[in-house]
């Protein structure tokens, strides 16, 4: 039972992380490749405030206090990153984003008061079921409201076309900055999340491979699709638990799996499963409503 | 104060011969990069695979007993025919659905070989056979080994070979061409299908090279071997300019010198974010390289 409960804490916690690199990646069309870097920020700063200055508080509020610091640190990490890198296009932001990544990994690597390459031990078990999914619905709330939003127009009329975008008048700067900080300060909660899950954390969680595998989440449900990203971060994540059950062999062939998907999907289907479309559930139930 | 002071200067001696010889490989392998960048647009992640597949090629051709003259010409064409294989099943299909499909894929035969290759080969590092005498030889203070000059030379004679393919010879006038203007090349009657072909395997032969050379050198082979070379070398081929040769090997000497003097003389655990922060730096202030010009893009 406490492995089930364990899985699904999981989801929650990569449906954060899948959802908020989409609005980096899928949305505003900025392609980054350093989101494990803000998730091990989020991470690190979360656990070493309650591990070392926590005050005598009930956990929830110092889980609560935890995910926040989570958030305005990697969010003003990935200022401090957005803001120098999101001049470069294409595939040198890739590039340099996962530059970033590692650099922030091997920094963290070289600090002995979080454990350095042992790792960080001892964190409290604050988190549990209903706090992983209420920051799931949060997340979810404020990324589709940014979206819908004017903002959210100016962000995905970036992806379409930034010069044109520009040419409107759009400050594309602005709004890509504002994507890369809100996306990256999601991926700190999701992190502050995850080590008052694991209650261990150590550099080797959050290489540039959990990067890629963020990034084949929203690949697989449909760049640009919040729903997609979702359902791409609970397949993904469910999936190698139920590779398991086919013996260790397939388990252990799970990463071939996966780039073998990765490279196939690219190949027939390069739009996901969900393509740039939302899946509205309540719509759906009423078959034939107005779209 | 005297002893101190030439003690600095065998040092710096001692780690510009070890950075020169690193920079070499990271330029044989940034030459493939740069190769590929050049003609098709496409960052090949799974360029430091190659490396790996040339290394491991090499790590079993000397197994059976075949001598090390005649390991590194297998494992280069050994590594190239992957690499004209991969082109035609997976990047040409993709090739005209934009950068970043192709720039993912990429990234997925990487995983692949790299996986693959675990569960095939084991993750354990294997020890490569050394099939030369591997002496150390003093000068002054200075020590370095004939695995080492063996790198130096024979990259130095690559380098020099691909000098005379892509300037003096008819196929380097087409690779040229399809690097140029692919569409127009096309209407000159250049097969630029093979050319394609052809530079993938010439890219990939040089990191075959390079991967028998490093396993020679440090003594052990692993599937996952290539990945931080790769990486590297990506940082060599943009730091002299992508899609130019000789900032290839530009960056790649600047490169390995660059590391190892920070590694010898600061820190030896910030190694690996030297290359990336040289490569931010770069693509901050001089995004086309040292050696490249620099473009507006237009409407």
């Amino acid at each position: 039972m406490d492995y089930f409960l364990y899985l699904t804490q999981m989801c929650g916690i990569f449906i954060i992380l899948a959802v908020g690199l989409n609005l980096i990646n899928g949305m505003c069309g900025q392609f980054s490749l350093g989101h494990a870097g803000f998730w091990a920020i989020g991470a690190y700063t979360s656990a070493a405030f309650t591990v070392f200055v926590a005050p005598p508080l009930p956990g929830f509020i110092v889980l609560f206090i935890g995910c926040i610091i989570g958030f305005i640190t990697a969010g003003i990490a990935g200022l401090i990153i957005g803001v120098p890198c999101l001049r470069l296009k294409g595939d040198y932001l890739a590039i340099a984003t996962l530059g970033f990544g590692e650099i922030i990994r091997i920094v963290i690597m070289n600090m002995n008061s979080v454990g350095g390459p042992r790792g960080f031990t001892g964190i409290p078990q604050l988190s549990n079921l209903f706090w992983v999914y209420l920051w799931v619905v949060i997340t979810i709330v404020v990324i589709a409201n940014i979206v819908r939003g004017t903002h959210g127009r100016a962000i995905i009329s970036i992806r379409e076309d930034e010069i044109a975008a520009e040419s409107m008048g759009i400050n594309t700067f602005r709004y890509k900055t504002l994507a890369f900080c809100v996306g990256a300060g999601f991926a700190g909660v999701a992190g502050a999340l995850f080590s008052h899950t694991t209650q261990f954390i150590s550099p080797t969680n959050f290489t540039f491979m959990w990067s890629v595998i963020i990034l084949l989440m929203i690949i697989l449900g449909g760049m640009g699709s919040i729903t997609g990203a979702v359902v791409g971060a609970i397949i993904l994540t469910i999936l190698p638990e139920l590779l398991r059950f086919f013996g260790d062999t397939v388990s252990q062939w799970r990463m071939v799996i996966y780039s073998v998907i990765l490279i196939l999907l690219m190949m027939i289907r390069p739009t996901g499963l969900f393509g740039k479309h939302e899946f509205n559930p309540l719509k759906f139930l009423k078959l034939g409503g107005k779209s | 104060m005297d002893s101190h002071v030439s003690y600095f200067f065998w040092d710096l001696l001692n780690y510009l011969i070890n950075g020169l010889t690193q920079g070499s490989i990271y330029a044989l392998v940034a030459l493939g990069y740069t190769m590929v960048f050049g003609i098709i647009k496409l960052i090949n992640f799974a360029h430091g695979e190659f490396f790996m597949i040339g290394a491991f090629i090499g790590y079993y051709c000397i197994l059976s007993g075949m001598p090390f003259a005649l390991a590194m010409p297998v494992a280069m064409i050994g590594s190239g025919i992957v690499a004209v294989i991969i082109e035609r099943i997976v990047y040409r299909p993709i090739r005209h659905a934009g950068r970043i499909p192709a720039l993912i894929t990429a990234l997925g035969i990487s995983l692949f070989f790299q996986y693959a290759g675990q569960m095939i080969i084991g993750a354990d590092p294997k020890a490569f056979p050394s099939s030369i005498e591997n002496k150390t030889y003093q000068l002054g203070e200075v020590y370095f080994s004939t695995s080492q000059i063996l790198i130096v030379t024979s990259s130095l004679i690559l380098m020099l070979f691909l000098y005379w393919l892509v300037n003096f010879t008819k196929m380097g006038k087409a690779m040229r061409a399809t690097s140029y203007n692919m569409k127009a090349a096309e209407l000159m009657g250049i097969d630029t299908n093979k050319i394609i072909s052809f530079t993938f395997f010439v890219g990939a032969a040089f990191a075959g090279a390079a991967g028998v050379l490093v396993g020679l050198h440090y003594g052990t082979v692993d599937p996952m071997m290539g990945m931080i070379p790769g990486l590297k070398a990506f940082v060599a081929a943009v730091l002299g300019g992508i899609g130019i040769i000789p900032g290839a090997v530009l960056g790649g000497l600047v490169l390995g010198v660059a590391e190892n003097l920070v590694v010898g003389f600061w820190m030896a655990t910030y190694r690996d974010a030297i290359a990336f922060t040289i490569l931010i730096i770069i693509l901050l202030f001089k995004p086309s390289g040292l050696l490249g010009v620099n473009r507006r893009e237009k409407v």
